[in-house]
Parts: structure tokens; C-alpha cells; sequence
């Protein structure tokens, strides 16, 4: 499976990655490597099979859905680790006028 | 006394409690040798001197006052892809540089409640992703038996601290062999514990369905007092299955009964593999052979070479998926750009090293509109059977015997550009985290180059007595064994 760098371009778009043409053609290779291998997963007969999601047999893991109160303490590290706030908001960039 | 820092837990907890050191003696000579040989070797990226020396202190007043416990004053360092409360942890990503966690990951809370003393966090590949440790952004940790060759990963910083004695023990978090690998590399124990055995809580996500916190140390007894002390059950982590917890640490010599175990041929067949490790492991399977409560089998496990490809798939999925959340906006280090969608993008893009970025990508890929049938639910299938293939097995023997690394440490640099070669470093390892069993590296011997080789057992599903009983065998504690891992 040969991946093309436009491809490349829409997985990055996709998963908010910026690369520079270099890096594009760099892993539009790599990745075609990786996708080559895993194709030997097709030689494998899985029809019938039940996917594995998760080991433990364990299900309906619930708790009771009630807001827990964080201290001032939690709160006020939380709030120093904002990259850019005012006063104890987190400021972000508008969200609506992306082009994108 | 010199050389506290050689100390096994064992050790240290004797001396702790009959006064002939205090943790504050402990806690510096391990102090010294991290300025002595971290320069080096390069396994920290924090190293926490003062804080270090007031949890000393306040270790040897718990002691004083008779309530010493187990790892009460006892130095341990932690990978730094596991939350530490108010320590930086970067999970070796420039786009962490900066984070600072407010609280500590559940393994992590239930070791300090102890006592134990943090000194530092390791260096590692970038978010756990890598077998060499040259994934991360504040360059490679090197091996202590020879500075030229990589630690392993990705867990690297780790083991690499253990095994020069900088600490007394550490922990690690592996997804795909990245505690053993690297404790196979560096000559030391790395216990993977079943999934769901250990809380996950507060530990990097990188692919969920297979991700394990645990212990790097320098015996397998301190192994299994580390692992009874910080598995079961965490509201935190709902994936944590509600088993009792067995006082691994005495029962080690306590074999009820004669051990069946698996060698698996393919194993032993597989192109890539060093010579001197298969020897060194098949000579280890003979010592084991004549121990009367041991047989040895041969066993197959068809499926297992398709470990690597699932694993290639599930974990980058599971791993893209996860790292959405990783993006400078409430936390770490943000790149503004003129709109949302360019600051997203340039944060990502500078914060995350080259195989973040890329396994990202394969990740989106896989679960993209039109793919996932053919990628990720076809991976999850070929788990399944896998899975099958083990528990097939599992009926017939107790324990299956492999080596941890299909080569010994190799050198920096040797492997770096060539992706699917690095990725075949975990192809004994992995197995293992697609099934989600527990699975023990242990020292079985060294190269004539002078570098380690593991032993590599995996057990059932919560099998982890076994496990231990079986490595014991491997490297029983002879007296002052334990102060010289190699």
C-alpha cells in the first residue's frame, strides 16, 4: 500500500499535525512500509471471529454519576498550569471564525 | 557502610530498621552516584535533591517512631510518563516541558503513603513510544554496561538508574515490552503485570487496551514486595479487576507443585535473532531441565507472529486517540498561531518528537472513514485468536520460557531510521500485552561483549505467583547477590 503525500497531508490535517515537505514525503514512505507489513494480517482467517475490545471480562463498570467537589488547593494548580488565562479562565482561541 | 545505593529493597529495609543507616545515608549516596554517572548516562530528566532529602528525613522520623513499613525511606525513581504530584512530568515531550501534575498516579500514591523517598524522574522515548529510548526530546539514555549502546525502551531511564544503582527501584509503565525490554537490556528484573492488576490511573495513556504499570528492581523478591504493594483494584481505573492480591513476596520458594514449561519453537526459529542470546537462553533452559520440578515442553504458538502487526495497529489507533487530548490548550506548552486550528497544529507539530507524530498518524489512519473494517476491527479479531492460541496453551503447561530481546543492547543510533527493524526489537515482548498476561524479565546471563541478556516468562492471566516462583529459580538471592544486578 503506497501512501501519497497528498494522503499524508489529510491524515495530518486530520490529526492537527503541521509538517514541513520534507517530513511529508519522509513519512508518506515510512507509513507505506508499516501499512506493507501489517498487510500480512489478510492472511489470517478471522471470519466467525468476535473482536477482543478489552482482557478482563469485566463489564457495565459503573459509579454513581455525582460531581465530586475538587479543593481550592487542586483548583488553583489546575488553574497555574493554563497556558494563557485571565484571571481563572483558560483563554483559547475563537472557536467559530476557524477557517478550517 | 559504603555503597548504600547497591542496596536491594531487602537490604535497605534490614539496615532502615536495625539503625545501622538512616534514609537520609541512603538517600545520598544514591544522590551521588545519579551526579556521578547521570551525566552519562542520561536516565533523569528531574532529579529532586532537596524535596529528596526531606522525605529522607521525615522517613527516618517514621522509623524512629516504630512505624516503618516496607519502603518507608526508601529512594525510587519513576518514569516521567507517570503523574507525580507537584513534580514535573514530561513523558519526555517538550509539549509536557512545562506540567506539572496535581496529583500522583494511583501506583505512585500507594508507594509514597510508604514512605518511600522520590528522587527522580526517567527519561524515556517520548510518551512510551519506542524500544531504544532515542525517542525522546531531551536525547538518549545510554546503557551502563557500555555507553555506546542504547538502554532500551521505553522505559530506558529507568532501567538504565536501577541497574547503575542510582536508585534502589523503579517504575515503569509497559504497553508493548517497555519494562522488560530495557531491564533485559541493562540486566536487571522488569515485572509487566497482568492487564487490569495494577491501577493505570495517573499513568500517560498511550493505547488503553494494553497499557501496565510496574516495578524495575534489582531481585526478583524486591520485584514481587514491590507488585503486592501497589496491585488491586482503583475506583480511579475501572478497568482494575477486584482479585485478592497474594503476598507474592512469600511465596517464591513455595512451589506447590511440579511446573510444566513451554518452550515455544517459533520462538527459537525466528530470523533476526543473535546467536549468543539464543545460546545463553537455551543454556538457561537446560540448568532449568535438570531442577526435578521442572519439565520442559515444546510448545507452538502460530499466532503469535501476527503480535507485531496487531500491536502496530491497536496501539497507534488507541494511542492517536489519546493524544488528542495532549494539545497546549489547559496544560503544557502552547505554540500560538493566528486561529485555533494552526495553534492546535504548530503545538503538535513542535511538541512531539518523530514517532509520536508518526504513530499518530498510522493511528488516524487505521480509525479513518473507511479503514476501520479493514484495520482496527481486523487487528481486534486477530487479537482474539491470539488470545486463543494462549489459552490453548495454557491448558497444557504452567509457564512459557522465551528470550526478552531478539538481540542484546545494540548501538545508539543502529536502528534509529530503520522503523520496522526498531518495532521487531518488542517481537517476544508484545505478545504478552495483546493477551494481556503477566510476564517477568529476568537476567540469564551476558554476551562476551559484557551485555546482558534476559530470560523472558509469561504466565496466565493473573498468574503472576508463578511467575515469580519461576524467575526465583532463575536467580535465586544468594547472599550479596543482590548488590550486584549484573
Amino acid at each position: 500500500m503506497k501512501l501519497s503525500v497528498k494522503e499524508i497531508e489529510k491524515i495530518a490535517t486530520l490529526a492537527r499535525l503541521e509538517l514541513s515537505e520534507p517530513e511529508k514525503q519522509m513519512y508518506a514512505d515510512q507509513l507505506s512500509v508499516v501499512l506493507d507489513y501489517i498487510e500480512m494480517l489478510n492472511d489470517v482467517d478471522t471470519s466467525g471471529v468476535i473482536e477482543t475490545c478489552q482482557v478482563t471480562g469485566l463489564e457495565d463498570v459503573v459509579r454513581e454519576d455525582k460531581a465530586q467537589e475538587a479543593s481550592e488547593e487542586i483548583k488553583n494548580k489546575l488553574i497555574a498550569s493554563f497556558p494563557e488565562k485571565m484571571g481563572k479562565l483558560l483563554k483559547v482561541k475563537a472557536v467559530f471564525d476557524d477557517q478550517t | 557502610m559504603s555503597d548504600l545505593n547497591k542496596l536491594t529493597i531487602v537490604q535497605a529495609y534490614e539496615g532502615l530498621k536495625k539503625k545501622e543507616f538512616s534514609s537520609v545515608e541512603l538517600t545520598k549516596a544514591c544522590l551521588k552516584q545519579i551526579k556521578k554517572r547521570n551525566q552519562d548516562l542520561n536516565a533523569f530528566i528531574s532529579v529532586f535533591e532537596e524535596e529528596a532529602l526531606e522525605e529522607a528525613k521525615e522517613a527516618d522520623k517514621k522509623i524512629k517512631a516504630g512505624k516503618q513499613e516496607m519502603l518507608t525511606g526508601i529512594p525510587f525513581c519513576v518514569k516521567d510518563a507517570i503523574c507525580t504530584k507537584d513534580r514535573l512530568s514530561t513523558a519526555a515531550a517538550k509539549i509536557l516541558d512545562n506540567y506539572i501534575p496535581s496529583f500522583d498516579a494511583t501506583v505512585i500514591a500507594k508507594i509514597r503513603e510508604q514512605g518511600a523517598v522520590l528522587i527522580g524522574k526517567n527519561n524515556c522515548d517520548a510518551f512510551g513510544h519506542g524500544a531504544s529510548n532515542e525517542n525522546s526530546m531531551y536525547g538518549p539514555v545510554k546503557n551502563p554496561h557500555d555507553l555506546t549502546c542504547v538502554a532500551g525502551g521505553s522505559s530506558g531511564g529507568t532501567a538504565a538508574a536501577v541497574a547503575d544503582h542510582m536508585c534502589i527501584f523503579g517504575i515503569g509503565e509497559d504497553t508493548g515490552g517497555s519494562i522488560r525490554q530495557p531491564a533485559s537490556l541493562c540486566g536487571i528484573v522488569g515485572l509487566r503485570p497482568s492487564y487490569g492488576r495494577n491501577s493505570r490511573y495517573g499513568s500517560m495513556p498511550m493505547a488503553s487496551s494494553m497499557d501496565t504499570v510496574g516495578p524495575l528492581t534489582k531481585t526478583v523478591e524486591d520485584a514481587a514486595i514491590v507488585e503486592e504493594i501497589i496491585a488491586g483494584h482503583d475506583v480511579l481505573d475501572a478497568t482494575t479487576v477486584n482479585e485478592k492480591v497474594a503476598k507474592f513476596s512469600k511465596s517464591l520458594s513455595k512451589l506447590s507443585k511440579k511446573l510444566r514449561i513451554g518452550v515455544p519453537k517459533e520462538y527459537f526459529e525466528l530470523e533476526g535473532t543473535e546467536e549468543e542470546t539464543k545460546n545463553i537462553i537455551e543454556s538457561k533452559i537446560a540448568e532449568l531441565k535438570k531442577n526435578k520440578n521442572i519439565e520442559i515442553v515444546e510448545i507452538s504458538l502460530p499466532m503469535t507472529k501476527y503480535a507485531i502487526p496487531v500491536y502496530y495497529i491497536v496501539v497507534p489507533s488507541e494511542d492517536s486517540s489519546n493524544l488528542g487530548r495532549i494539545d497546549g490548550i489547559r496544560y503544557g506548552v502552547r505554540k500560538e498561531a493566528g486561529n485555533l486550528y494552526d495553534t492546535y497544529a504548530k503545538t503538535r507539530a513542535q511538541g512531539f518528537p518523530e514517532e509520536v507524530k508518526r504513530r499518530i498518524m498510522i493511528g488516524t489512519y487505521a480509525l479513518s472513514a473507511g479503514y476501520y473494517d479493514a484495520y482496527y476491527r481486523k487487528a481486534q479479531k486477530v487479537r482474539t485468536l491470539i488470545i486463543q492460541d494462549f489459552d490453548k496453551v495454557f491448558a497444557e503447561v504452567d509457564l512459557i520460557v522465551t528470550p526478552t530481546s531478539p538481540f542484546s543492547a545494540f548501538k545508539i543510533g543502529e536502528k534509529k531510521d530503520d522503523v520496522l527493524a526498531m518495532y521487531l526489537a518488542d517481537v517476544f515482548v508484545c505478545p504478552a500485552n495483546v493477551a494481556g498476561l503477566p510476564a517477568i524479565s529476568v537476567p540469564a546471563g551476558k554476551t562476551k561483549a559484557g551485555l546482558p541478556v534476559g530470560l523472558h516468562i509469561i504466565g496466565p492471566r493473573l498468574g503472576e505467583e508463578k511467575v515469580f516462583q519461576l524467575a526465583q529459580l532463575v536467580i535465586p538471592t544468594a547472599p550479596g547477590a543482590g548488590r550486584d544486578p549484573f
